[in-house]
């Protein structure tokens, strides 16, 4: 059981979160996309060996979706790539 | 190819004679070779009867099983051994009855005893949207061949004695039971084994220790082989077969697929005298079991969501797991747990499987495979198939990569929510 | 009579006698016995069968790591599998050994060992093919298991769970644990000491060791005072830390925690950092036999010598490969055991392990190839490791040591990694992957002072190190033997499995040489102990002949648990209704008393299914309440209804994304039906939206859907849409309801009496407003799920008991029933109105359903809008939504497949929903067919097991297709 820190409520158990799933770029515009482009969005997640940018619901807690760096191969959380500027 | 060295009584006495000291390997350990007709990645159940059935179905015996690990490690080493048809879509189920009869076949095909023991299996019931779910696939399953029959709650009872809890006032009392007859369990790592035998005395090769590195495409974009940590080979086939790791391999040759990584967990308890003969799936209580012939309660439960390549067990989920089998079977709370472990997969976005030859000419996958033990021989006989013909068979048509184009998902959830 | 305790000495209290039974015989014993110390000091030394053979075994060790006896334990604490020298002794405990009938001395089992040789390791994989494993199955199975079975759940007590947190958690209170948890106490930081024994002190227990000058224990016992002091130190004795997950979280269980009542407790510890100072484990030498009773650890001889006072043999051999062997024999040798040689593999002994034992003879570069003896060993044959005369020397105990293996199982669980260690000949931890640091005789720090020394600094963490009190201990130095080459007769490497030397050899000539292959093809170090003494030796011994490195040969993976859980601390007390709470509406008591037969409902509501009356069926009691529906008046309580409310500007932009038609353009005070999709095109949900005001709704869920509409729209409206002004608050258990609904629900309506224009006129279909009703705050909506009038009368809960009796007394006049799902569920599919849990099935999507109204054209976008389009660009022959009707007249079993000609072929749709309908007086249904919409007034057929059923399909609506009297 992980110990996510949610930005409200501190570090808390992972009991408390539903998982969101990996961030995916930004949804598109779908009449501005082409056909392949759209299923891609729809249908594919980053999957990576190691850190992964995902999102929990706080769901037994105050109810926020928040953003995590996590590493999928240790399951630590991490600083993702922007997080250090 | 060379003669297979035949097990059977007779053998085994005459070997002990002089003390086993004449036995010949099971499967040899063969240079590698630069290049192969097919190169198959992965020495698990998936890729060892792909590689068998290339070598007995299309006399493909030019190939290689590149493993990272060691022969039969991947998830064949860490399920629950539940092999069953009792799916719900015409796409499903021939397929997985066509892969019973296969596993029912086995020990005999391969001189191999996988220990296959056809025990039935009982599904629980306790809830009425879950009985209309089970009934449903039960017609379905008729029209292929495939047995499921609705039991009442007392009958559940009294095949499976240790069933104790559920009761008028438990908070999911047991409104009934299914029987899948069809259903088996038998000895994983013998199937990797046979399959690994089989393939050796073909002339198929299988390479431990062998990682693959990357995936090598040509400049016409066409699969040319794999790069691995003991040089180059080269293949114009080449079929991925590594479960959780697919999306990492096939990332290497410029591909994405519509997979995602997970842990499933399982786990076993001390040995005990037979207690249960069948293999008990409580779906609404979210776990299942049998018992192995060592006495050992196998018991596999709910998945982690997470992304993972940890196979790891999730505590809190392990818990949950854990009460819900009490809630039935309260006995248990003196049984032991002796043992646990994690295993991941990957999972399409439709939860169905894929298989395939991808966008790159020549690079084929099998993934997707969510309880893909009971699926391995099928999923073998069809991927050679199409790895050898360049067309998929019919059995697995439905589940090529073509389906997400347009987003004709192939699913296997049915309408199991409440009114 | 204790035959073999010895007079004096020992932690055990003399004045506590306590009366066992063992395999059916009476014996004695005292408090601070172990049920294996007891049953040694009352001579028995045959203990147990063994699982593949049935040899004669006795016990072997003194802890966890017994790889040998395992007991079963009845009456009240009945529980197997258990190592005989892990049960502390109690009054009246009656146990039996496992796996042996009828008993260890004349077990039938034992016939086994006369085909050995034809039953090596992985002989089952080349035999019992013919004709198939079903035939030989039943009796292997037979064979199965070793102690019983559980038979029912404990009589009395429960389990509990508790969360804790610490700066720091010891697992193991030896001399490092206690030195880091004194420490770390003393510097202020929360300290968990976990200690699997009974006692603290670990090794020290069980050797005669000093420190300061004085018994070691007299300094277990002052540090054990002072942390007892300290308000940030908790101590758990007979407690064991067995599994390590990620984010350095911890499991430990408890056993008898101090409540009686409480059977065992699972701790989850949240711990900064963790300790590992779990101690080592000696592992046992491999040679013919050696499996015989009367061979035993040597470490375990001294825990009986020194803790126990229990002499487990008279004359002895010893046989080393190290140092630490000579302590034991000088501990031996005061307890006054007859120590006929020492037999030390190594060629040259060190001079500080024979000033340990100054007259005893010793035969350096000597290896004990074999043991005799029937039922206990009578002597054992030692030869020169190099060839040489042989000798026979008789003894009835043999103390054997290979060495020590630190219990790395917690840190490697913690994903730390193991390098071997030449010196030490083991694997010891290496590089952490969490904050995990190893102390002590884990850390492989094998002499008491290095022990102690390790076990302040990792205690310390870098702050100020306490004083490191003076100790004496004999220095280790080891050369391992992996497996004696002369053996003679079978030389086991597991012990619990029956695992040799020849049955790893067989599995490397067949192939299976990766140390997996050959854990996997011979069982080894699969059994209860999961080869807590065997498996090094089982790695060497594939090393010697791959030609490898122990390292590169490698370990197999340590798992949880450590040690055995039981499942009742491991699942608690969070059983049924605590780990699956129902949700209740304010009238559940009301139903129950009114004989409803309830049901859960799916989202955990435990709603009643209809409501039989005295001599009342099922299809009775569920026409009733039909007729009353459609030809008087029906009461049901709509409450578990998902419901929220949405405040703020930007709700409607907010709400055109979620559904699929127009919803901004809905003016205060009416209603809207609408559908919403998944961004891939799957219909999520369905459901009303009422508009409040310009900034205020509320919209309503399927009840099975509420909790993942409500994670969709936090979603993404807090990912998606994070600028818009909107909140949404889930009210379903603020909005109670009682729907009346029926011709005659205006007249009810009236009875109770309210101020608001209920006319079609002014309160019409979809249409809502606010007031009382019954003197009650209230609001009506006219929604309907029936197809009759309806109103749907929204109160708080409080006042939903009230209202709902005051609905049926007033409406009793009128004909008035209450009706449950099942009604319901007739009605709706009567009416050809969707439920999610039937008709939506797989890739179904709105138009197939007959929705296709629904999907705005005028959006630009809206969730699932494209992938719609898209799949119905590059799908054909969709399953659309039709209604059925039998012919002739039966039910149909829903979701009974169509196939063409109700043929075995494959199928082009299935029955969703097939209901009595009383309009009709008779079966009616719902299906979803291959181009249903274009086939209206053919026949398809139904094709179950038991035959084909013909059935007429019609558009999916079988009553007031105009809907005339819902909007009446």
């Amino acid at each position: 059981m992980m110990n996510i820190p949610c930005p409200f409520c501190g570090p808390r158990n992972e009991a408390e979160f539903a998982f969101g799933g990996p961030v995916k770029p930004h949804r598109p515009d779908p009449n501005a996309v082409s056909e392949v482009e759209w299923t891609q969005y729809i249908t594919t997640v980053p999957n990576p060996l190691g850190p992964v940018e995902e999102r929990w619901w706080h769901v037994k807690g105050c109810g926020t979706w928040l953003t995590i760096w996590r590493d999928t191969r240790t399951h630590d959380i991490v600083e993702g790539p922007g997080d250090a500027g | 190819m060379h003669d297979m060295h035949n097990y059977s009584f007779a053998s085994l006495l005459r070997h002990g004679i002089n003390k086993h000291t004449t036995w010949p390997k099971a499967w040899r350990s063969p240079p590698l070779r630069d290049s192969y007709d097919v190169v198959i990645i992965g020495a698990g159940g998936h890729g060892l009867a792909t590689a068998y059935y290339l070598a007995k179905e299309h006399g493909l015996t030019n190939i290689a099983v590149v493993e990272r690990g060691w022969l039969g490690g991947g998830n064949i080493a860490r399920n629950t051994i539940t092999i069953r048809s009792n799916y719900m879509r015409d796409e499903s189920i021939p397929f997985y009855v066509k892969s019973v009869a296969l596993y029912e076949a086995m020990t005999r095909e391969l001189n191999f005893n996988t220990m296959h023991s056809k025990r039935t299996m009982i599904d629980v019931i306790q809830n009425y949207p879950m009985m209309r779910d089970r009934r449903r696939r039960q017609h379905i399953m008729d029209i292929y061949g495939s047995t499921y029959e609705q039991i009442s709650e007392a009958e559940v009872r009294k095949r499976i004695p240790a069933l104790t809890g559920g009761g008028p006032d438990a908070r999911l009392p047991v409104i009934g039971g299914m029987v899948h007859t069809d259903a088996a369990v038998n000895r994983h790592d013998a199937v990797a084994w046979g399959y690994a035998r089989a393939i050796d005395a073909m002339g198929g090769e299988i390479h431990q220790q062998t990682a693959v590195e990357s995936l090598v495409r040509g400049a016409d974009g066409a699969i040319e082989g794999v790069q691995t940590n003991r040089g180059l080979i080269r293949a114009k086939k080449v079929a991925v077969a590594v479960s959780g790791h697919t999306t990492t391999l096939t990332e290497t040759a410029g591909l994405t697929l519509p997979l995602r990584t997970m842990n499933l967990t399982a786990f076993v308890s001390e040995p005990v005298k037979p207690l249960v003969d069948v293999i008990v799936n409580c779906p609404d209580a979210g776990f299942y079991f049998s018992q192995s012939d060592k006495g050992e309660m196998v018991i596999g439960g709910a998945p982690d969501m997470g992304q993972s390549f940890r196979r790891d067990i999730k505590q809190h989920v392990f818990e949950d797991t854990v009460s819900a089998m009490l809630s039935l079977f309260p006995s248990f709370k003196k049984l032991k747990l002796m043992r646990q472990w994690g295993g991941h997969l990957d999972i399409a976005k439709d939860a169905s499987p894929i298989m395939d030859e991808t966008d790159v000419p020549g690079l084929f996958v099998t993934a997707g495979w969510w309880g893909g033990y009971k699926a391995i021989p099928a999923g073998g006989l069809t991927l050679a198939h199409l790895v050898a013909t360049g067309r998929p068979h019919e059995l697995m048509e439905a589940f090529t990569l073509k389906r997400f184009r347009h987003l004709d998902y192939v699913m296997e959830t049915g309408t199991t929510t409440a009114r | 009579m204790q035959v073999d305790r010895l007079g004096g000495g020992g932690l055990i209290d003399r004045t506590k006698t306590l009366n066992f039974t063992f395999n059916g015989r009476p014996y004695r014993g005292f408090e601070g016995d172990t049920l294996a110390s007891a049953l040694l000091a009352n001579g028995v030394r045959l203990t147990a069968r063994s699982f593949k053979y049935h040899r004669p075994r006795g016990i072997v060790g003194s802890g966890v790591e017994e790889p040998s006896t395992l007991v079963e334990l009845m009456g009240e604490d009945a529980s197997g599998n258990r190592p005989v020298t892990t049960v502390p002794l109690r009054e009246g405990l009656v146990a039996k050994s496992v796996n042996c009938w009828p008993s260890p001395e004349f077990d039938i089992g034992a016939v086994n060992q006369l085909f050995a040789r034809f039953i090596p390791a992985g002989f089952y994989y080349k035999t019992f093919k013919w004709p198939n494993w079903h035939l030989y199955e039943p009796s292997i199975r037979k064979a199965a298991g070793l102690a019983g079975a559980p038979v029912e759940a404990p009589k009395s007590g429960h389990f509990e769970n508790r969360y804790a947190h610490c700066d720091l958690l010891i697992a193991g209170a030896g001399p490092a644990g206690l030195m880091a948890a004194l420490a770390a106490g003393r510097a202020g930081q929360r300290v968990m000491l976990i200690d699997e024994g009974m006692q603290a002190g670990g090794s020290l227990l069980n050797r005669n060791l000093t420190i300061e000058g004085k018994p070691a224990m007299d300094w277990v016992a002052t540090t054990v005072c002072e942390l007892d002091a300290m308000p940030n130190v908790t101590q758990l004795q007979n407690a064991t830390v067995w599994g390590y997950r990620e984010h350095n979280f911890v499991m430990v269980n408890e056993r008898a925690p101090e409540h009686p009542s409480i059977l065992e407790r699972n701790w989850r510890v949240r711990a900064a950092r963790v300790l590992c100072s779990t101690g080592a484990i000696e592992r046992t030498l491999v040679f013919g036999n050696n499996d015989r009773p009367g061979v035993m650890l040597a470490s375990a001889i001294q825990a009986y010598v020194n803790r126990y006072a229990v002499r487990p043999g008279k004359r002895a051999v010893i046989f080393t490969n190290n140092n630490s062997a000579y302590g034991v024999a000088a501990d031996m040798a005061a307890a006054g055991i007859d120590i006929a040689a020492i037999i030390d593999s190594r060629e040259t002994v060190p001079d500080a392990a024979r000033a340990a034992v100054p007259k005893q003879e010793i035969l350096s570069g000597h290896v004990v190839y074999s043991t005799h003896g029937g039922r206990l060993v009578k002597a054992v044959s030692v030869m020169p490791s190099n060839g040489g005369a042989t000798r026979r020397i008789a003894c009835d105990l043999l103390a054997v040591s290979g060495g020590w293996n630190p219990a790395v199982h917690l840190w490697s669980q913690s994903r730390g990694t193991l390098a071997y260690d030449e010196a030490l000949s083991t694997f010891r931890p290496d590089t952490p992957v969490q904050n995990a640091i190893s102390a002590g005789a884990a850390n492989g720090d094998l002499t008491l002072a290095d022990a102690l020394r390790s076990g302040a600094e990792a205690g310390a963490g870098g702050g100020k190190t306490p004083e490191i009190p003076a100790s004496d201990d004999l220095p280790y130095a080891v050369e391992p033997i992996w497996r004696v080459e002369q053996a003679r007769g079978k030389a086991f490497l597991d012990m619990q499995n029956d695992v040799s030397v020849d049955d790893v050899h067989l599995a490397l000539r067949e192939g299976y040489d990766n140390v997996e292959h050959v854990k996997r093809y011979t069982t080894g170090g699969m059994g209860i102990d999961q080869g807590k003494v065997g498996n090094i030796n089982i790695i060497g011994t594939v090393a010697i002949q791959k030609g490898l490195p122990l390292d590169e040969v490698g370990t197999t993976t340590f798992r949880a648990p450590y040690t055995p859980v039981s499942f009742g601390a491991i699942g608690g007390i969070r059983e049924g209704s605590v780990s699956l709470p129902y949700r209740h509406t304010p009238i559940t008591a009301w139903n129950l008393a009114n004989g409803a037969f309830m049901y859960e409902s799916g989202a955990r509501w435990r709603r009643p299914g209809y409501f039989p009356r005295t001599g009342e069926g099922f299809q009775d009691a569920v026409n009733r309440e039909c007729r009353a529906v459609r030809n008087d008046v029906g009461v049901y309580d709509g409450s578990p209804l998902g419901t929220f409310e949405l405040k703020g500007r930007d709700v409607d932009k907010f709400l055109d994304h979620l559904y699929t038609n127009i919803m901004s353009t809905l003016k205060p005070g009416r209603a809207r039906y609408g559908l919403m999709l998944s961004d891939d095109g799957l219909v999520a949900d369905d459901g009303v939206a009422l508009r409040l005001s310009k900034d205020r709704w509320i919209i309503s869920t399927s009840t099975g859907h509420a909790d993942a509409m409500n994670a969709h729209m936090e979603e993404i409206l807090q990912t998606e849409f994070p600028d818009y002004n909107v909140f949404i608050t889930t009210v379903t258990s603020q909005w109670n309801n009682v729907t009346i609904c029926g011709p005659k629900a205006r007249e009810v309506m009236e009875a109770l009496g309210t101020a608001i224009d209920i006319s079609p006129e002014t309160l019409p279909f979809m249409a809502f407003a606010d007031g009382h009703v019954a003197g009650i705050p209230a609001r009506i909506v006219r929604v309907s799920f029936t197809g009759e009038l309806s109103f749907e009368v929204n109160v708080a809960p409080r006042d939903l008991l009230a209202l709902w009796e005051m609905t049926l007394e007033v409406g009793a006049p009128f004909g008035i029933a209450p009706i449950g799902s099942e009604a319901n569920h007739v009605l709706r599919v009567e009416k050809g109105f969707l439920s999610l849990g039937h008709e939506v099935d797989g890739p179904i999507d709105p138009y197939d359903l007959g929705l296709g109204w629904a999907m705005s054209k005028k959006k630009a976008d809206y969730f699932g809008k494209r992938s719609v389009a898209l799949r119905r660009d590059g799908t054909t022959n969709r399953r659309e939504l039709v209604g059925v009707i039998p012919e002739p007249d039966r039910m149909i079993p829903e979701g009974a497949p169509l196939t063409p000609g109700g043929e075995r072929k494959a199928t082009e749709g299935f029955v969703t929903a097939c209901v009595y309908s009383t309009v009709h007086d008779r079966w009616v249904g719902l299906a979803l067919l291959e181009n249903g919409h274009s086939r209206h007034g053919e026949t398809v057929h139904v094709r179950l097991n038991e035959g084909v059923i013909p059935a007429r399909v019609t558009p999916p609506i079988h009553y007031d297709p105009e809907g005339e009297r819902l909007r009446s």
